[in-house]
């Protein structure tokens, strides 16, 4: 099943995990470091290695509210866009207070660009104190990546507080483990990077600032350059 | 090089005070500033457009010939003015009478505005921005540059033998600059026409503004206007000058915490540490200004934001005499023995009088003789060499 573009000299995967827990211990980020490990341990198994980052939602709540009212990208929220749009895979989990992802959560991916996440493997988490908010995962997460076009791992992991006494909650993990490991391994983003990158939407130095492509065959450069329905170029 | 005001046009609270100015005090407020920018010894004037409240700006050319019948010596300019929403006939009309009345000192920003509802209360369709800007301006520059235009589009009434009234002062058109701060078909656009390029480079990292800059400066060589260091380019920026910094930092903060846009966000250190905001003694502003010209190279024209988010007018025209005699002399300095001699010259209506004629007289167009239908007939002026193509019943 490997990708056979991958060989012993390939740099290892790389892992980012976004955590929206508030506390300390979080149980949040507690849930994506079991699913992160499990993913470095597979992957371990199977002659691979993995770098995992931590972008911590908590310490940047400050940058990610500024961001959503005034534009204006922090630092540490800079540095975040660096390490997923850098990510082969991700694991991404959320607290859920009120039926939903937490608003911090969701506010941080409602300032990424549209394009940053683009075909990348994800695993989607989250953790409540009931269990009548297990179907947020499914029902209201996947939608949000569903708009992000991640390639998102068919298996996602909910834990409320009597999950976590329960064996079933690490088979779960597991299950999400392996579905991450194999979707990073068949090379899929990076293959519709080279090769359907610009059937999709980009504005200007979007992508996390990467994505700075000008094709200058299309119609409205072509209009720039004095072409349009009123004849051809007159300069 | 060119260093000026520009301004939005915002009537906002005063947060200090608490009082918001009057429409009709904060418009007479606008002509003394720029009065003061001549005053100080600055450039230019840039005044915004906006169709709705908090701003007054809604007629800049009117503002702008009776701040020209004020000055003697600055241009006066826009920043800017809408191409997407105005009929581009009117803007060729209206800024051809201002060119006439300021005797050539005026040139143009065009842009698309940030303001979304705008559209329709003009008629037109927001889907359609981009389109709107660059086929509105491909008919201006045929306005401005034949007598007699046929023209066709997708977004108004075709033209047939139309005359845009009073031709250009000397038959020159006004400098056009394009404004833009993400969009590179607006810098094509620029660089096809050999155009300025203005980019006010707010919240984005400096390496983006630089990136579209390159490219319009590449594709102005591309056209043949030049090579790409004789490209003009434009940037903003926005300042609060106090003899000591830690003052600036204490006068400032108040207005910037609740101003329009970014107030309520960023802290004021952040902001200005990550913009182009610049808040401290003369020197902090002189150095950060020079940084603009270490990212972009030479360019022509530093247009300064100094009077918004509430100052009031006194704060103002102080801040406008620290700029003026204690920032913009040395930077003015340092810039002129950086420049390459090969970079172009900031833009003038006397500049493009010599481009065009050199030595000799420029064009003074007379019409012909009203045939009594108050049409001059198929060649509008006495040396009209382009005859108009009427359509014709028999």
């Amino acid at each position: 099943m490997n990708d056979p573009t991958r060989d012993t000299t390939t740099p290892p995967f790389r892992l980012a995990v976004v955590s929206g827990g508030t506390g300390d211990p979080s149980t949040t980020r507690m849930l994506a470091d079991r699913i992160a490990a499990a993913v470095t341990r597979l992957a371990h198994d199977r002659g691979e290695a993995v770098t995992t980052r931590t972008i911590d939602l908590r310490g940047m709540a400050g940058e990610i509210s500024t961001a959503v009212v005034s534009q204006s990208i922090g630092p540490r929220l800079a540095e975040a866009v660096a390490i997923l749009g850098e990510a082969d895979g991700v694991i991404v989990s959320a607290p859920v207070y009120k039926a939903a992802p937490s608003g911090l959560f969701s506010s941080f991916f409602h300032v990424l660009d549209n394009d940053l996440l683009i075909g990348k493997p994800v695993v989607l988490a989250a953790t409540a104190g009931t269990a009548r908010h297990a179907l947020v995962v499914d029902d209201q997460m996947r939608p949000l990546f569903a708009y992000l076009r991640t390639l998102t791992a068919p298996t996602s992991v909910f834990a409320s507080s009597e999950d976590w006494s329960d064996g079933a909650l690490g088979r779960r993990i597991e299950r999400a483990a392996i579905e991450l490991l194999l979707l990073m391994q068949s090379g899929f983003a990076r293959r519709l990077k080279d090769e359907a990158w610009n059937g999709y939407q980009h504005e200007y130095g979007s992508a996390g600032g990467t994505e700075f492509d000008i094709d200058l065959d299309s119609d409205m450069m072509r209009l720039a350059a004095g072409g349009g329905a009123g004849g051809g170029a007159r300069a | 090089m060119q260093f000026g005001i520009f301004s939005v046009s915002d009537i906002t609270r005063n947060p200090v005070t608490g009082e918001t100015p009057s429409e009709a005090e904060r418009i007479d407020a606008i002509v003394r500033i720029a009065e003061k920018t001549e005053e100080v010894g600055l450039d230019v004037f840039a005044i915004g457009e906006h169709h709705n409240p908090p701003f007054f700006s809604s007629s800049p050319t009117t503002l702008l010939a009776n701040i020209a019948a004020r000055t003697e010596r600055i241009i006066l300019s826009t920043a800017t003015t809408l191409i997407t929403t105005n009929d581009p006939v009117r803007i060729a009309e209206e800024y051809a009478m201002l060119q006439h009345l300021s005797k050539g000192r005026m040139d143009l920003m065009l842009g698309r505005g940030n303001t979304g509802p705008v559209y329709p209360w003009f008629g037109k369709d927001i889907r359609k921005g981009l389109a709107l800007a660059l086929e509105n301006y491909n008919l201006l520059h045929r306005l401005w540059r034949e007598d007699v235009v046929d023209w066709e589009g997708e977004f108004r009434t075709p033209l047939q033998g139309f005359t845009s009234t009073p031709r250009p002062l000397d038959d020159v058109p006004p400098f056009v600059w394009h404004g833009s701060i993400r969009t590179p078909e607006i810098a094509e656009q620029a660089a096809f026409y050999g155009n300025g390029f203005f980019a006010n480079h707010i919240f984005w990292p400096a390496e983006h503004f630089r990136r579209l800059i390159d490219f319009y400066r590449q594709r102005f060589a591309h056209y043949g206007h030049g090579t790409v260091k004789q490209a003009v380019v434009g940037l903003g920026g926005q300042a609060y000058i106090a003899k000591r910094s830690q003052d600036a930092y204490k006068e400032f903060r108040p207005y910037f915490d609740e101003a329009p846009v970014y107030g309520h966000g960023p802290t004021l250190e952040e902001f200005s540490s990550t913009t182009p905001l610049s808040v401290g003694s003369p020197q902090e502003v002189i150095d950060k200004t020079l940084g603009f010209h270490d990212t972009f190279g030479d360019y022509q024209r530093q247009m300064f934001l100094m009077d918004h988010a509430g100052l009031p007018l006194k704060t103002v025209l102080n801040q406008l005499d620290l700029l003026g005699e204690e920032v913009i002399p040395v930077v003015r300095r340092e810039l002129e023995s950086r420049r390459d001699p090969e970079s172009a010259p900031a833009p003038t209506h006397a500049g493009l009088v010599t481009a065009k004629y050199g030595d000799k007289p420029a064009r003074q167009p007379r019409p012909n003789a009203n045939r009594g239908d108050n049409v001059t007939g198929a060649s509008p002026y006495q040396d009209s060499e382009v005859e108009a193509d009427y359509p014709s019943l028999f």
